[in-house]
């Protein structure tokens, strides 16, 4: 049950923690989500190393480009938080540009994935093809999924900006994006160092 | 827990510490990135990329996910999670005999 509190802005739901139930209920899907792209990074962990054919992640990653990728990514979050800070001040306009902004950075993360998988699919390299490519495909096929997902309940968040159903009082609808927006973030610097960095180098 | 526990919305951060973040963030791929180039550098890649990743995903957990300034519950759950994919990992790592 939610009711208005006597200072005025964030409503406090009365629970037996004090605490969001939605904000409770989104935390712990994130910790299942831990679970589930470390078994993924595991597997390519694992058989790392094991193709008995090529392309492999040396001949095949190109760091300058998924750099460019993770920088995207990174300023994505950025721009999410300044959306978030503007609604929970009443900023509804400065909340849509940021909003609207995060959502085209999550889109051109996922342009870059696609020209990558093209590029590697003309190189040769398909889940198909070995053991490297099965389990690359799989983990950043995943995470680029997350992405697409976030990128449609961002602009879903902007859709219903102008109807009026976001206002101060409903930062939290905003918050729980924004915690699984920043989550595919911080699940994206482990894989840049995972599977690029550490995968080619090693 | 009481209700008065949660914190109040104005602890969380302002846009210039979001900001000085990111601007940490992008430094620190930067270096992720110079590191991978210098050859010299190679013995000490692993350590370096897991601490430099590390910092960058604390940095994230705890000023855009608001974990520093909400509830320790929220910190637990996600902190739970974190330690159970770690397990995973190094339980298939040792399976697999790829590291012990």
């Amino acid at each position: 049950m939610e009711h208005a509190p006597a200072t005025g802005h964030v409503a406090i739901e009365e629970t037996t923690t004090g605490l969001s139930h939605r904000k409770l209920l989104i935390w712990a899907f994130l910790a299942s989500e831990c679970m589930f792209f470390g078994s993924l990074i595991a597997t390519l962990l694992v058989y790392h190393g094991k193709s008995l054919s090529g392309p492999g992640p040396k001949e095949i990653l190109d760091i300058p480009v998924t750099s460019v990728s993770t920088f995207v990514l990174l300023l994505s979050s950025l721009m999410m938080v300044m959306a978030y800070s503007a609604i929970t001040r009443g900023r509804v306009k400065a909340f849509r540009i940021w909003i609207m902004c995060t959502a085209i950075l999550g889109a051109t993360f996922l342009g870059f994935q696609a020209f990558e998988f093209r590029h590697f699919a003309l190189e040769g390299l398909t889940p198909r093809t070995n053991l490297f490519g099965s389990t690359f495909f799989t983990l950043t096929g995943f995470h680029g999924a997350h992405v697409t997902v976030g990128v449609i309940w961002l602009l879903s968040l902007f859709g219903y900006s102008f109807r009026g159903d976001l206002t101060r009082e409903s930062g939290l609808s905003v918050d729980l994006a924004a915690l699984y927006w920043h989550f595919v973030d911080i699940v994206w610097i482990v894989i840049f160092t995972v599977v690029y960095l550490i995968g080619v180098a090693l | 827990m009481s209700l008065h526990s949660q914190p109040p919305e104005h602890a969380h951060p302002t846009p210039l510490t979001y900001a000085k973040v990111a601007i940490v963030l992008a430094l620190v791929t930067a270096v992720e990135v110079a590191i991978f180039y210098m050859e010299s550098l190679r013995p000490i890649f692993l350590p370096a990329f897991i601490v430099l990743s590390a910092v960058k995903f604390t940095l994230v957990a705890m000023f855009y996910m608001h974990l520093r300034f909400d509830s320790r519950l929220f910190s637990g759950l996600f902190v739970g999670g974190l330690l159970l994919a770690a397990s995973v990992i190094i339980a298939l790592l040792a399976l697999f005999q790829i590291i012990v």
